[in-house]
């Protein structure tokens, strides 16, 4: 686990932020005032499961056994978190 | 409006993409990711720095129609377009903004309002957030007048802090774009000042690009090297100072720098425009360019402006580059600068943009330069943007304001 975030914390998309997923591109986006962010599959799937409850032990949890086979995941979701939270995407409830 | 605002700044590079399915990354197939709705070229200001085309006034009888617009943004989310922005002009002389904003709320677009507050009533500022406007852009226009007000606290600045106010009760993030130019660059400090009284939690400070009216009053507007430099230190100061929330955005102008800027990221690649009346366009001043037949949205769809006008892919790509571009190592980064600045300045739209020091014609701008501080040239009146002085550039009867370029800007 990195030292920033723990398996207890729990983020939810940053204020006047908007998560969806969009047809044309088939990938899902972040929009933000005047900006956006096309996210490739894995950052969607950690992001789609922030309800405002989950905590990251959850999401890790929850993504592992969706993709059992993907190895090395854990490191993978915490990353997402990590750069998630210094783009200001996230913000920590 | 302010290029700037619009343009470069405003695009995120892909993050995290494992493939390259970037936004800049696809020379040919690209979704067009912004629509920017310059509704209207009415407006109740008369910034010297407009960008706007001089020849404005012949498209203001001629807006599209509120069904052509709802149309507009329908085709354009078709096309994968996500964030709308919605400009002008003044966008709130034309009583469908609302329309507008119920419709790209339920298309799914992220939508932006860029205006400069006048008109703004708490009648519309509600309809706006119930009908689902996402962010509000409140941009300092006539900033030295602004300036003014502030440290002498009288009217305007009074309009701007209600407005602002309005913003912030509504729920929005409160960011500002100031237009820098020779007038108010030596102010930067009380303009830092004034958008932190004012509750910015975001200020773009966009240097003057020259296009339309702000290239007809470049002598007048363009500061020198070391204001600007000075400016930067004063904007990175502000910025390193742990007690100042608001962020700050400074957009280096492009003629004190030795490489061009990729302009609207890419011809075709990432914004589509649609103008007030119906042109589509890859790039705001697109129209000045020779030889050019532009689609417009009563004649054509959006999917074939974008997929298949000659103009979307006239300068897609890099094929149609020359010399030194063509095989210039750096040509990824700035796929060679500005068509529009290119054209208007040296009378050739596929030659490097001017501003690049490998330019043949770098000298234009060095003499622009030059000419900024020319006593002279500085004498001649700023020729305001206005109705009655685009119907004399219309007329011919400014041209020696715009003799020195290939178009009329
Ligand atoms: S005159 Fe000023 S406010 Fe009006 S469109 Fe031009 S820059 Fe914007
Ligand atoms: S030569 Fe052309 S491609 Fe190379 S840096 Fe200059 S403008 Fe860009």
């Amino acid at each position: 686990m990195s030292n920033q975030i723990k398996h207890t914390d729990c983020y939810a998309l940053a204020l006047h932020h908007r998560f969806q997923w969009e047809e044309a591109q088939q990938n899902y986006v972040i929009l933000f005032p005047e900006g956006m962010v096309k996210l490739h599959g894995g950052a969607g799937e950690v992001l789609k499961r922030l309800d405002g409850k989950a905590t990251v032990g959850d999401v890790v949890a929850d993504l592992k056994a969706t993709f059992p086979d993907a190895a090395n995941i854990e490191a993978d979701i915490v990353g997402m978190f990590e750069l998630a939270l210094s783009k200001g995407w996230l913000r920590q409830l | 409006m302010t290029q700037a605002s619009l343009g470069e700044s405003v695009v995120q590079k892909t993050v995290q993409a494992q493939q390259n399915n970037g936004v800049a990354a696809s020379a040919t197939h690209t979704q067009p990711l912004w629509l920017l709705a310059e509704v209207t070229y009415r407006c109740p200001l008369h910034c010297a720095f407009c960008y706007n085309p001089t020849d404005y006034d012949k498209h203001t009888q001629n807006e599209l129609t509120t069904e052509q617009w709802l149309q507009a943004l329908r085709d354009a989310r078709k096309l994968g377009a996500l964030q709308l922005g919605i400009s002008g002009g003044e966008p709130l002389l034309r009583d469908d903004i609302e329309d507008i904003v119920v419709e790209a709320k339920k298309l799914g677009y992220y939508s932006n309002l860029i205006t400069s507050g006048v008109g703004l009533t708490e009648k519309r500022i509600q309809a706006f957030k119930e009908g689902g406007l996402d962010h509000i852009q409140l941009s300092m226009h006539d900033i030295t007048e602004e300036i003014n007000n502030f440290i002498t606290n009288t009217k305007t600045f009074e309009l701007k802090k209600k407005v602002a106010a309005m913003i912030k009760n509504h729920g929005y993030p409160m960011v500002l774009n100031v237009v820098i130019h020779r007038y108010n660059i030596g102010h930067l400090r009380e303009i830092l000042d004034m958008a932190e009284a004012l509750g910015a939690d975001y200020i773009e400070l966009a240097n003057t690009q020259y296009y339309g009216w702000s290239l007809v009053n470049r002598s007048q507007l363009m500061p020198t090297k070391e204001q600007v430099d000075e400016a930067e230190a004063i904007a990175n100061e502000f910025r390193a100072n742990p007690n100042n929330k608001m962020k700050v955005f400074f957009v280096v102008p492009d003629y004190f720098s030795d490489r061009p800027k990729k302009c609207m990221n890419g011809w075709g690649e990432v914004f589509m425009i649609v103008t007030a009346n119906g042109d589509v366009l890859p790039c705001h001043s697109a129209r000045v360019l020779p030889n050019m037949t532009f689609p417009n949205v009563r004649d054509d769809g959006l999917a074939y402006a974008w997929q298949d006008s000659p103009a979307f892919n006239k300068y897609r790509g890099d094929a149609w580059m020359k010399e030194p571009c063509r095989s210039c190592s750096e040509k990824e980064n700035d796929l060679g600068g500005c068509r529009c600045q290119a054209f208007l300045l040296s009378g050739d739209a596929e030659a490097a943009d001017p501003v690049c020091s490998k330019s043949p014609h770098r000298h234009l701008i060095d003499q622009a330069i030059i000419d900024s501080r020319n006593p002279q040239a500085v004498a001649q009146p700023i020729v305001f943007r206005n109705d009655k002085n685009s119907k004399k550039i219309l007329a011919g009867e400014l041209d020696d304001r715009v003799k020195a370029f290939h178009a009329v800007p």
